[in-house]
């Protein structure tokens, strides 16, 4: 397959029309398992890839107080049945400059995928940086996904991540963010996540408010069914002045599904302050006797409470 | 003409008499109050109709369109036009608006959903992004609750409290809401408390513990209302001498 080719395949697995799919404005990097399949870069972004045997390591950076306008899509994808794909990167948002990054990671034909990530990302004083993040998994749940982030969110910038894996199985899911927080800084991380099957999804989201006036939140919303199981652990420390932190942990569990949220918050100054709203179980009753008013059956309602509780939290500019 | 009969009605809950062999008669198209002290059983006699769970335990029966509802489950009663508008409806988070109002109907377009917010006087731009969450007020919760319902298009609306927590500007859009669903020829049962309300309806029904006190128009039961159970010191202790139905 020529390199135009696999990015047809990825774009069609990810619900777009290969013919038309970005603008010449549009800045995008494909990653097909060990190699870089696509890229268009525009001003102020820069993004160095090496193709190792095993994936790809990356630098991606946005300079200094430049503003991209448009969302760089980045697609990750494995397509045959089996594969390894590990991507290094080291994402640099220097000062004051705006950026937000729509990527995918589809592996729709999946037996036994292994995609794991190491990123190290630095949001620089007074920059703003949105990664949103959508899986796209086969119906066989094949897939291991291993992503593990280490972020810094300086003086005054705003850091915002989304994963969102709604359709297709969710396979074996393990990530782990781990943020610190500078003064002023605003991070807010979500996963929503729906497992199904014997999916396992093990949640680590980690946010040190260090810097006066940090806040954080740390959001999951979690369906899961069959003999799907999750973990999650959400560890919110404050030890800046007037630091706010909050934890928001939702999962409705049904069938023979297990959860089990370990949030652990820690105040170490007295004028922080950390909320914590977590919500386990069934559908509400109240809920589904309302829609069941309205002549649903208990599946059909079942669905539609799951489906507003995995809703997008936050609006993504080109989305 | 009777679309719904509620005959000789007994439900214990906790060991409590909540419905004491209450009999009440609905009309088809015609709009009937419920009204009573706090505790008298209300909710608990729109819940034993709508066949929610927890209050389907009841002794005597129930029938709608003569065939008996013992047994047919809350979303059945429903395709069959049986409905209920909760005193404090549900909040759903991340669910649109427009997804909830048209959860039970047959039409789904953008432009019902916008005339039937319009119609409930919501500005339909300002709802048709937002969710049906705690960031509603309870006016707007509650006139979002009667779109869905009118969206479904029901036979038989049960309304608790369609006044709480709605000011007087709001309220009208829901009598209007009303006037238009007897147009239609619905049957509607409105639990009450207020004056303003009562005055909507065609007939009621005064309840106290459980018991039937009293029925007919609504300038009589309005009366006995406002004149004996407002400043009443035997609340939900009604002596034989008062059950006059
Ligand atoms: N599931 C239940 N279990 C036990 N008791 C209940 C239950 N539901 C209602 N009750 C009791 O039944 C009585 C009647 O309650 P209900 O809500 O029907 O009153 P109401 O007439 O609607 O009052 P209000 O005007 O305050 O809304 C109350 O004493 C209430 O506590
Ligand atoms: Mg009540």
């Amino acid at each position: 397959m020529t390199k135009k080719d696999v990015v047809a395949e990825l774009l069609q697995s990810i619900g777009m029309d290969p013919a038309h799919p970005f603008g010449d404005d549009v800045a995008r990097i494909e990653i097909h398992e060990n190699r870089v399949v696509g890229l268009k870069l525009v001003k102020g972004l820069h993004v160095d890839a090496d193709e190792t045997d095993t994936g790809i390591n990356a630098v991606i950076s946005v300079d200094d107080g430049a503003h991209l306008e448009k969302p760089v899509h980045i697609c990750f994808g494995v397509l045959p049945e089996n594969g390894l794909q590990h991507i290094a990167l080291d994402i640099r948002v220097k000062q004051d400059a705006r950026a937000s990054f729509l990527a995918h990671c589809t592996f729709p034909n999946a037996i036994n995928v292994q995609h794991t990530m190491d990123a190290v990302i630095a949001v620089e004083p007074g920059a703003r940086y949105a990664y949103f993040e959508r899986h796209v998994h086969g119906p066989g749940g094949g897939v291991n996904v291993v992503p593990r982030a280490k972020v810094i969110v300086h003086e005054g910038a705003e850091f915002t991540t989304e994963f969102e894996l709604i359709k297709g199985r969710a396979g074996r899911i393990d990530f782990e963010y781990d943020t610190v927080c500078h003064a002023r800084s605003v991070v807010e991380m979500t996963a929503r996540i729906n497992g199904r099957g014997d999916d396992t999804i093990v949640i680590h989201e980690k946010a040190l408010l260090s810097g006066e006036d940090a806040r954080a939140a740390l959001i999951s919303h979690i369906a899961l069914r069959d003999d799907a199981s999750a973990e999650i652990y959400n560890d919110l420390v404050a030890t800046g002045d007037r630091a706010r932190g909050h934890v928001d942990c939702k999962e409705i569990v049904l069938g023979r599904a297990v959860a089990r949220a370990v949030p652990t918050v820690e105040v170490r100054n007295p004028s922080a302050h950390i909320t914590h709203e977590a919500a386990i179980g069934s559908v509400d009753s109240r809920q589904l006797q309302t829609l069941l008013s309205r002549g649903l059956t208990e599946d059909e309602a079942t669905d539609l409470i799951i489906e507003g509780l995995l809703s997008k939290k936050a609006r993504w500019a080109g989305d | 003409m009777n679309i719904l009969s509620v005959n000789n009605v007994t439900l214990t809950l906790d060991n409590k008499k909540i419905l004491d062999d209450l009999s009440l008669d609905f009309w088809r198209g015609h709009i009937h109050a419920v009204i009573g002290p706090n505790g008298a059983g209300k909710s608990t006699l729109a819940s034993a109709i709508m066949g929610l769970h927890g209050y389907t335990n009841y002794e005597g029966d129930i029938l709608y369109d003569g065939q008996s509802l013992k047994g047919v489950a809350v979303d059945e009663r429903a395709r069959r036009g049986i409905t209920l508008a909760w005193q404090e409806p549900a909040r759903f988070e991340g669910l649109s608006v427009p997804r909830f109002i048209t959860a039970g109907s047959q039409r789904k377009d953008t432009a019902y959903v916008k005339e039937l917010l319009g119609a409930l006087g919501l500005e339909p731009e300002r709802y048709m992004h937002r969710s049906v969450d705690r960031t509603l007020s309870g006016g707007e919760r509650k006139r979002i609750e009667l779109a869905s319902i009118l969206a479904m298009e029901p036979r038989l609306i049960l309304m608790d409290e369609p006044d709480s927590g709605i000011d007087v500007e709001a309220l009208q859009y829901i009598f209007e809401g009303l006037r238009h669903l007897k147009d239609k020829g619905v049957t509607v049962v409105m639990i009450t408390h207020s004056m303003a309300v009562l005055e909507q309806a065609d007939h009621a029904f005064l309840i106290c513990q459980g018991k039937l006190l009293d029925k007919g128009g609504v300038k009589k039961i309005g009366k006995y209302f406002a004149n004996k159970c407002i400043a009443c010191d035997h609340i939900n202790q009604p002596a034989l001498t008062e059950i006059k139905a």
